[in-house]
């Protein structure tokens, strides 16, 4: 099982600290990482496993929007099966 | 790795264009429910409701928040009340109160299926159902009722439409200091189908499983976005983008269905593939016309438009999913949809051009505020004007009037939320009472004899 953690918003230092930092407390590996700067937004997204979390899915999306809130960023953590169905026959 | 400009269109489509999740609907029968003592029937269909569908409003909040998905409602259909009240010689109206008990129990906003289907005649507890549903509308606030008065195979129960005519009319009287709230929770079918996830026509049919889960999917605001984007495309090109788009909307619609069925150990029925609008901005079918290329929706070539976008819709959604059903195509509910609204205050959009429109798409008359001084036959009438286009051409259709008791023309009706706001709307007021008073059945038309 895995998830994208999309973080879209204004650059600041330490996003992707932050963001990781979140993974490594409740267990989820970071598999892959992609940046890139759309117009002038940063757009960061990051594969995660979520197959060994200590806590439940749910938490950690509640978890990465409260930094989203924080940071005033966008931050989604989606389930990776809902970009394969709408994408992929 | 999955693709990040795909990624980041799921949740621009989410995000800003309103894609949503419209509805999971549990569909459960009542049919083990039925006693002749109401009170033991009562009990029996409020333990059956809050045992089926007790997790159904947290699961559905589950998948929403894993795949980031909003799941608008959570809803629950029921066998209709008719049959299963049709042992009780009490009034049934006890039967709508412990569905809206049952559903504030579970969680749901809305619960259908206080409906009878007379079609081709009325049974036992047709007729006491029927005459109940006003006062059952107003003492409830989140049950919604159905009537069906026809169906391609019957033909046309004009006894029943004329009984209904009063009904709607006496539904939104009775709900009058509530922006005659009652009509907006009753609809008038021809062709009713037995799996649909949307109200305020959702009841579970005689022919469904014990329980089951269906998927109402929306979106018009992503369909308006990727028109935006081919401003100089040919019709056919229109065509295909809004195929595509439909086939990435559904394919939301077909996970969430298919999770939440495995959660809840329910099985998965169907897919709705519809375009249903709400009233927020940038959540309309009429905007999508527009988008086609009409000044306003109403305009001459809006019939031609809605019937290519509601084609394309399902073709794109048909390949999508593993099972499509219920109403699947574009809805045009005047009160929820920003587009609709516009187009009806400022005159471009009249009943007699949505109703050559509902020819075309899925459903028909909805949520369409008609003068309070609109007489019981005129009701009846447009009632069997929708049901004839239903018959006759092999589709559902539906009328959701509501007459604004104590307004005329150019009033408004006001409900907030999904169910929005709407003007009233002219009515042509020439008699039709000598064609309702008539009675009896209207044929099923040759075409219905396919054996």
């Amino acid at each position: 099982m895995r998830a994208v953690v999309t973080v879209i918003g204004k650059d600041t230092v330490g996003i992707l600290a932050k963001v990781s930092g979140i993974c490594t407390e409740y267990n989820a590996n970071v598999i892959e990482v992609t940046q890139s700067v759309l117009q002038d937004l940063f757009a960061m997204i990051m594969l995660v496993d979520i197959s060994k979390l200590n806590k439940d899915f749910t938490e950690l999306v509640n978890r990465m929007n409260l930094l989203g809130e924080e940071l005033g960023l966008q931050i989604h953590t989606m389930h990776e099966e809902i970009f394969e169905s709408m994408h992929r026959i | 790795m999955i693709n990040v400009h795909d990624i980041l269109e799921t949740i621009r489509m989410i995000q800003d264009e309103c894609l949503d999740i419209r509805t999971i609907t549990m569909g459960i029968s009542l049919l083990d429910c039925i006693d002749s003592d109401i009170d033991k029937a009562c009990d029996k269909v409020y333990d059956k409701i809050t045992r089926c569908a007790q997790n159904l409003v947290r699961v559905g909040e589950d998948i929403e928040k894993e795949y980031g998905i909003p799941i608008i409602n959570k809803r629950i259909s029921v066998t209709p009340i008719a049959i299963v009240s049709a042992a009780c010689s009490a009034s049934p109206v006890k039967f709508a109160l412990t569905m809206e008990k049952a559903a504030k129990v579970c969680g749901v906003n809305l619960i259908g299926g206080y409906s009878a289907l007379v079609q081709k005649g009325f049974s036992a507890g047709d007729e006491r159902l029927i005459e109940s549903i006003p006062e059952a509308l107003a003492s409830t606030s989140c049950v919604c009722s159905s009537v069906n008065v026809g169906s391609t195979k019957t033909g046309i129960n004009l006894d029943a439409c004329k009984i209904m005519g009063r009904i709607v009319k006496k539904s939104a009287e009775l709900t009058v200091d509530n922006q005659c709230f009652g009509a907006a929770k009753l609809v008038v079918f021809c062709n009713a189908v037995e799996d649909n996830p949307f109200m305020a026509g959702a009841f579970h049919g005689v022919g469904e499983p014990d329980c089951i889960i269906n998927v109402g999917v929306s979106g018009p605001g992503v369909v308006r976005s990727a028109l935006k984007k081919y401003p100089d495309a040919d019709i056919t090109g229109i065509s295909d983008v809004i195929k595509k788009t439909s086939y990435k909307i559904t394919r939301v619609g077909q996970l969430v269905g298919v999770t939440a069925s495995e959660r809840l150990g329910v099985p998965f029925g169907i897919v709705d593939l519809s375009l249903a609008p709400t009233p927020a901005v940038g959540d309309s079918v009429a905007h999508i016309l527009e988008e086609i290329g009409l000044e306003r929706c109403g305009a001459c070539g809006t019939t031609a438009a809605l019937a290519l976008l509601n084609d394309a819709v399902k073709k794109g959604g048909v390949m999508a999913c593993s099972r499509i059903g219920g109403l699947s195509g574009a809805f045009i509910p005047v009160s929820e949809d920003a587009g609709m609204i516009e187009a009806a205050e400022c005159g471009a959009l009249s009943i007699e051009k949505l109703e050559a429109m509902t020819a075309v798409c899925s459903v028909g008359l909805d949520m369409i505020c008609i003068p309070g001084d609109t007489t019981d036959d005129v009701i009846s009438a447009i009632i069997a004007d929708e049901a004839a286009i239903g018959m006759v051409n092999g589709k559902t259709t539906a009328v959701r009037v509501i007459p604004a008791i104590g307004m005329k023309e150019g009033d408004i009706l006001d409900w907030g939320g999904l169910f929005g706001k709407g003007p009233v709307m002219r009515v042509n007021t020439y008699s039709p009472s000598k064609f309702i008073g008539r009675g009896g059945q209207i044929p099923a038309p040759l075409h219905s004899l396919k054996n």
